[in-house]
């Protein structure tokens, strides 16, 4: 069974901005995993720009992870829809190649909400790599949890300095730090737990 | 950003900015004729799609359209979180 992760982002920024900088979101301090991007195809059709990117980014595999990731890059093909007039862009990442290994699909929906921009983000998970795909899922799925941090301190770092007159908003600093300590903890546990679980199912085949 | 054909980061990077201008100056604004960076995306274009076929890169997987299509995944209810 696949695995599911569900969370939502304010950006304190307006959905013209957030929409403006999402085309230069890369590269940020964040993001030295991303090696290049390249734009597929784009067309306006009823109103709304679709639009068909190509990333590709280092592949940060744990050891255990090596034997079925052994490539060093992964390909990331990156769908996307804005429409101006209900101010809504959805973009929607899925990796090309090794989805039989782990398939890992993004559905992010950012709207405005006020002087605000609601980011919703929806992944799916999933591996079929017989015996060890329970692990593999639980570890996509925590790096995936770790990495939407990175990828909206990005975006935020983007945001600011693209549109440097904004404050940034004092509610959030204090709450980021145990957070990050949180899920470096459970990034830790839930490593351990998919290394025993694999060591287990190769102990058992 | 780098283009994924090291011979195409200049072009790419020309049409990036051109495309950036008229997102926010025409097509936020509702001016939805994109005639402007055509000329520019089509000899970008052409050197990416060289770039891919070098690297084998699979075309029809690409092609594919998903978002807005039924194929879209769909989060089953209370199976999120943990």
């Amino acid at each position: 069974m696949a695995r599911y992760f569900e969370t939502s982002t304010t950006f304190n920024f307006s959905w013209e901005q957030v929409a403006c900088a999402y085309w230069k979101r890369y590269p940020n301090p964040e993001s030295t995993h991303v090696l290049s991007e390249d734009t597929c195809h784009r067309e306006v059709r009823d109103g709304c720009l679709y639009t068909k990117r190509l990333l590709t980014k280092t592949n940060r595999v744990p050891k255990w992870g090596e034997r079925f990731f052994s490539a060093k890059s992964v390909k990331i093909i990156e769908e996307s829809i804005v429409d101006p007039k209900n101010k809504v862009l959805v973009t929607y990442t899925r990796n090309l190649g090794y989805t039989k290994v782990m398939s890992v699909v993004e559905r992010v929906e950012y709207r405005r909400q006020g002087a605000d921009t609601v980011a919703r983000r929806a992944a799916c998970i999933d591996s079929q790599v017989f015996g060890c795909a329970r692990a593999i899922r639980a570890f996509g799925i925590e790096r995936f949890k770790n990495n939407c941090h990175q990828m909206v301190n990005g975006f935020n770092f983007v945001l600011h300095n693209m549109f440097p007159k904004q404050c940034p908003t004092s509610t959030q600093s204090p709450t980021l730090v145990p957070t990050f300590k949180e899920i470096r903890t459970a990034a830790a546990a839930t490593a351990g737990r998919a290394k025993a679980n694999v060591l287990h199912s190769v102990n058992r085949t | 950003m780098n283009s994924i054909g090291k011979e195409c980061t200049e072009l790419k990077q020309k049409y990036d900015d051109c495309f950036n201008s008229w997102f926010s100056d025409k097509f936020l604004k509702g001016d939805h004729d994109d005639s402007v960076c055509s000329g520019i995306f089509k000899v970008y274009q052409e050197c990416v799609k060289n770039a891919m076929k070098q690297q084998n890169i699979d075309f029809k997987e690409i092609d594919k359209d998903i978002l807005g299509t039924d194929k879209e995944f769909k989060v089953p209810p209370s199976s999120t979180g943990s």
